[in-house]
């Protein structure tokens, strides 16, 4: 790390002259720092502005839109805290070191205050109104969720996302991790190609699967699907995978195990890798078999990571919306999920108090697997 | 089904598994890989064929003649990415994608320093805040950001917040990154940077450097594996988001992301597979070398947050 210190990541940041002595005084010096204060921040928003009107101009070339946008985003957050403990310095000297914590922290309690405290309240409020949050409708909203028949199918649905997603996710991982952690050589590679998926956006393995499950009826052409292609081969019909309810669902679910399997192999394979080798090895030398050595000792070490991970999936299966979104009209194939109804409503079926109800439901949805994962978190450390 | 089901071996590796590398793992793992490339293979090698073969041989008969020149082709990608716009998506993903990194990296960073190495006012109550902002689903968000985006926010006829005209902008959609983005990089990062030895802080303080000139010079050197860690996740996560840019950015050709660009070209032309497949390709080709380049930071990052403890 020494020769990291002499390099500063970001040059612009670091002001090549110290900062201004703080006994200094004198009429001249006061009016500077004023003009200072007053000056660095207006010069900033100008700037800043100026160039954000620009990349709206749509008839700009993109190149350069792009590139401004660039510049100004990867800069400007710099620029903002520096610009920031600038005017920091020019404070009276008591005032300085009670004034910088809230020059670190304030950005983001802002940002945080905005973007999720200020939306919650507001969506909240939302979901008891009416179509344009114009009046109060009292409870319409819930009970539209939890009669409508679609909403319902949604949420039987989504029940089945994150009991059959973060399950089989995490067995397959399991093993996995379990067998590849005794492959002489290979390790790396194999587990490389089952986590690669999780790169792909959601939208990019939805094309990958229609791609899989694409159907042509006999006499319409070859099946290019590679699941149809095997069935004939096999000598049957082909299936139309992604028309049959209920088992389209299933056909959704498989391409985000396919999606997240990998992470739960990596994280679960590095707990394993935990394990000290002694326990292992004396069980094994008592007599113990593979599977006794996994179910006793393996399984109950890495327990708690296995509760984070199939938590962390659980939530991720629950706010699935891409996947179902782009594999084409949920509502004819019997696939909503929660989220993707939510988007409907807000966007589609402009219903913003729908919308918000649904929403709403989500984060209550939310809110028991995090307290179960943080009292498991607890129950862990007071054990250690 | 049967893709997965066939997936899951034997419940336990038997006793042929107790010597290492025995065949049952080998060809269980054999399997098991194969099984979960074969989907990403077979729109790979579509990618590069002729139209009119796409249509209508499966993707694998080319593998029985892979030195005949007329199975491969790159007009695919010629043509999405000049007639499709992608070429314009990619760059607009890159616009959303690396500010969206760097901004709550470097929010969270300073934070983070200021929750482990500063003194000040209501700094547990803030971290619990900040780290409970994890629960709220990024849906419960959308609707009231994009009013605020439009229209501002009012209290009882007071404006709270001006109109600031942020909807369809690259700065709307980087500070909604940022926000979502916040509460777990804020998390990690005071985990890594708290963990830093004081004798270093206290020592530099001696010496006379302030704060800013610590986190400068010391803590984000000494902080980079965390900060890789946690910037190629976000990165991964907003160049692959389609959510948030469709709400933030909209779906106008101009403006479209990669993601967005890839769904209304499945939509729209459900069956046209030479462009949807080499599409598909320009979308994870970024995210598949930066995860390749990259995969040890990106690893490290997922298992230090998730298996602490």
């Amino acid at each position: 790390m020494s020769s990291s210190v002499q390099t500063p990541p970001a040059g612009p940041v670091l002001a090549p002259d110290p900062p201004p002595p703080d006994r200094s005084s004198g009429p001249g010096r006061v009016l500077l720092r004023l003009a200072g204060v007053v000056l660095v921040p207006v010069v900033t928003a100008v700037i800043l502005w100026s160039t954000l009107d620009f990349l709206r101009n749509e008839d700009a070339n993109r190149f350069l839109v792009v590139g401004v946008a660039l510049v100004v985003g990867v800069l400007g957050v710099f620029f903002l805290f520096w610009s920031m403990n600038r005017l920091v310095e020019w404070l009276p000297a008591r005032f300085r070191e009670g004034a910088r914590p809230y020059v670190f922290v304030g950005p983001a309690l802002v940002i945080l205050s905005v973007f999720l405290i200020y939306p919650v309240i507001n969506t909240i409020l939302i979901s008891f109104k009416d179509a344009q949050s114009q009046d109060f409708t009292g409870l319409d909203n819930y009970r539209f969720v939890f009669t409508d028949d679609s909403m319902l199918r949604a949420i039987r649905n989504t029940a089945g996302w994150i009991v059959l997603v973060p399950l089989v996710a995490v067995t397959i991982g399991l093993v996995f991790a379990t067998l590849a952690d005794r492959l002489r050589r290979g390790e790396a590679v194999a587990k490389s190609l089952i986590f690669l998926p999780m790169a792909i956006s959601f939208v990019g393995a939805a094309v990958v699967w229609r791609f899989m499950y694409s159907f042509r009826p006999d006499g319409f052409g070859t099946n290019i699907g590679l699941l149809n292609a095997i069935k004939q081969g096999l000598g049957q019909d082909p299936v139309p995978w992604l028309q049959q309810k209920p088992w389209n669902n299933l056909m959704l679910m498989v391409i985000m195990v396919w999606m997240q399997t990998g992470f739960a192999m990596i994280v679960l394979s590095a707990a394993i890798k935990a394990i000290p080798d002694e326990i292992v090895e004396a069980a094994r030398i008592d007599g113990a078999s593979e599977w006794r050595v996994f179910r006793h000792i393996t399984i109950p070490t890495i327990f708690p990571t296995v509760v984070v991970v199939t938590t962390y999936m659980v939530i991720n299966a629950l706010k699935v919306f891409d996947i179902v979104f782009v594999m084409g009209n949920a509502e004819a194939q019997g696939t909503e999920v929660i989220a993707e109804r939510m988007i409907r409503w807000f966007f589609i079926g402009d219903h913003n108090g729908r919308g918000a109800a649904i929403a709403v439901v989500l984060f209550l949805a939310v809110i028991p697997v995090m307290i179960w994962n943080v009292r498991r978190f607890r129950e862990q450390e007071s054990i250690r | 089904m049967t893709v997965v089901i066939d997936a899951v071996p034997a419940p336990a590796p038997d006793a042929k598994a107790r010597k290492k590398g025995g065949w049952f793992v080998r060809i269980t793992i054999v399997a098991v890989v194969a099984l979960w490339t074969l989907p990403t293979l077979g729109v790979l090698i579509s990618s590069f064929r002729p139209e009119q073969l796409v249509d209508s041989t499966g993707w694998w008969t080319s593998l029985a003649h892979p030195f005949r020149g007329a199975e491969w082709t790159l007009e695919n990608y010629r043509s999405a990415l000049s007639n499709g716009g992608f070429g314009n998506a990619f760059l607009n993903s890159m616009a959303v994608a690396i500010p969206s990194t760097v901004i709550p990296v470097t929010v969270a960073a300073f934070a983070a320093y200021a929750f482990s190495w500063m003194d000040f006012r209501g700094r547990h109550v803030m971290f619990v805040l900040v780290v409970g902002l994890m629960v709220v689903p990024l849906q419960m968000a959308l609707i009231p950001i994009l009013r605020l985006y439009t229209g501002g926010a009012t209290l009882g006829g007071v404006t709270l917040i001006p109109d600031l005209d942020l909807g369809g902008t690259f700065l709307g959609v980087w500070l909604a990154h940022t926000g979502f983005g916040l509460p777990l990089a804020v998390y990690l990062l005071r985990n890594y940077i708290g963990s830093l030895p004081s004798s270093i802080i206290e020592s530099a303080r001696i010496d006379g450097a302030d704060h800013f000139t610590i986190f400068w010079r010391l803590i984000i050197p000494l902080s980079v594996p965390a900060l890789a860690a946690f910037a190629i996740f976000q990165f991964l996560w907003v160049w692959n988001d389609l959510l948030i840019a469709y709400v933030f950015l909209g779906g106008s050709r101009e403006n479209r992301v990669l993601t967005i660009a890839l769904a209304d070209l499945v939509g729209s032309r459900g069956e046209n597979w030479h462009l949807l497949t080499s599409a598909a390709f320009l979308s994870m080709a970024l995210p598949l070398a930066v995860f390749f380049s990259l995969q040890r930071y990106f690893v490290r990052g997922l298992t230090a947050g998730s298996v602490k403890g």
